[in-house]
């Protein structure tokens, strides 16, 4: 009777639970704006559930989504929104650049000749020089950047029209 | 600087959980185990994505508790190689620089790939580059709470589950208490991105590895 209670207990304990992650497991890249989405509506979920549900053991997530939600709110992923990401995407379609590099210029928002052959490997035998500007261009339309500072932007570009 | 990383895993609810649903106790346990957490090869794990399959629950003789089989998908941070991110210089050391993102903190530039020539103060404990132009040299001190843009050039994954009673012999010999090194997890090695722009002559210098 014993040893079939031995039995039993090494057949529960001794089952392999483990993470397994699959071998594609880097195939799906993720923008800064979709974990800032996620991570806002989670932030909201957990505040309208009230505080009744979270144990000391949601420490860790706690944490972990105040501190990657305080990093990507001051990037420009920020003022971005879904339909923005979508009309991007679409533009960059053209350009002939990776995944990866597509990726980069959605993430920073590149303002400068310098940034954009930082992010874009080989540039220099990839892109000209138009290629360079219409690709800045692209950015800086669709992107949005920070309001106030376009705002300063527009207004000094007048005063240099007004001036004239 | 973010992954999607499908997992499967086996969790266990507790019987007093029962009333709650159950993809909401799923997903709770499953970021109370891996939020915050680095997972070894995969990366350090922000928060869960998505459930995408749940299996039967069973319950098992001897213990009250269900478990689930569940697949589901997971935010992972884990940078591509030669990916560029922006970081806040934390510290200096003699092994480089030290670079934090507020959620990752195990970023380090090594001294060979800091711009040459740069030396070590070590009065200020800061690194400094020396970098010349025509109106002369100019010391752009690596100081703390600068933002410095870095692109990744290796990660390293160390296991840290903990080793089992192997080395007893080295456990007696030593009379104090012996400190064990902390080792990260997960590192990040990165070189420096510096686009300085130099304001009398308007060219901007672009150092790349």
């Amino acid at each position: 009777m014993e040893g079939c209670f031995v039995v039993h207990l090494f057949s529960i304990w001794d089952r392999e639970w483990h993470i397994v992650p699959r071998k594609d497991a880097n195939a799906a890249l993720l923008s800064n704006f979709e974990v800032f989405q996620l991570l806002t509506d989670l932030k909201q979920q957990r505040k309208e559930s009230g505080k009744s549900k979270q144990s000391s053991g949601q420490q860790n997530l706690n944490t972990i989504m105040y501190e990657t939600l305080k990093y990507i709110s001051k990037t420009p992923c920020r003022y971005q929104s879904p339909e923005t990401v979508r009309e991007f995407l679409i533009a960059m379609k053209g350009h002939k650049l990776t995944k990866a590099e597509k990726l980069q210029l959605l993430n920073h928002r590149p303002v400068t000749a310098v940034e954009i052959q930082l992010m874009v490997e080989e540039s220099e035998e990839r892109l000209t020089e138009e290629q360079i500007e219409s690709l800045l261009q692209t950015v800086a339309s669709i992107l949005p950047g920070d309001p106030e500072e376009q705002q300063r932007d527009s207004a000094m570009e007048t005063e240099g029209r007004g001036s004239q | 600087m973010f992954v999607l990383v499908e997992m499967t895993d086996t969790v266990r609810i507790p019987p007093w959980q029962f009333e709650r649903k159950l993809n909401e106790s799923i997903a709770e346990e499953l970021n109370k185990k891996l939020a915050n957490k680095v997972v070894y090869n995969v990366g350090l794990c922000i928060c869960l994505y998505d459930i995408t399959k749940l299996e039967d629950s069973y319950i098992f003789p001897g213990d009250g508790a269900s478990h689930t089989k569940v697949h589901f998908r997971y935010v992972v941070f884990h940078p591509f190689l030669d990916e560029i991110l922006v970081g806040e210089i934390k510290s200096c050391s003699q092994d480089g620089v030290h670079v934090s993102i507020g959620f990752f903190d195990d970023i380090v530039i090594p001294p060979e790939s800091l711009q040459q020539p740069a030396k070590f103060d070590e009065a200020e404990q800061v690194w400094v580059w020396e970098y010349e132009t025509e109106e002369g040299a100019h010391d752009l001190y690596m100081d703390i709470g600068e933002e410095i843009r870095f692109r990744v050039v290796d990660e390293t994954f160390v296991d840290t589950s903990p080793t089992g009673p192997s080395s007893a012999e080295a456990s007696t010999s030593n009379a104090t208490e012996e400190v064990q090194k902390k080792e990260a997890p997960y590192t990040l090695v990165v070189t420096m991105c510096i686009i300085p722009i130099v304001s009398q002559s308007q060219w901007l210098i672009l150092f790349l590895k």
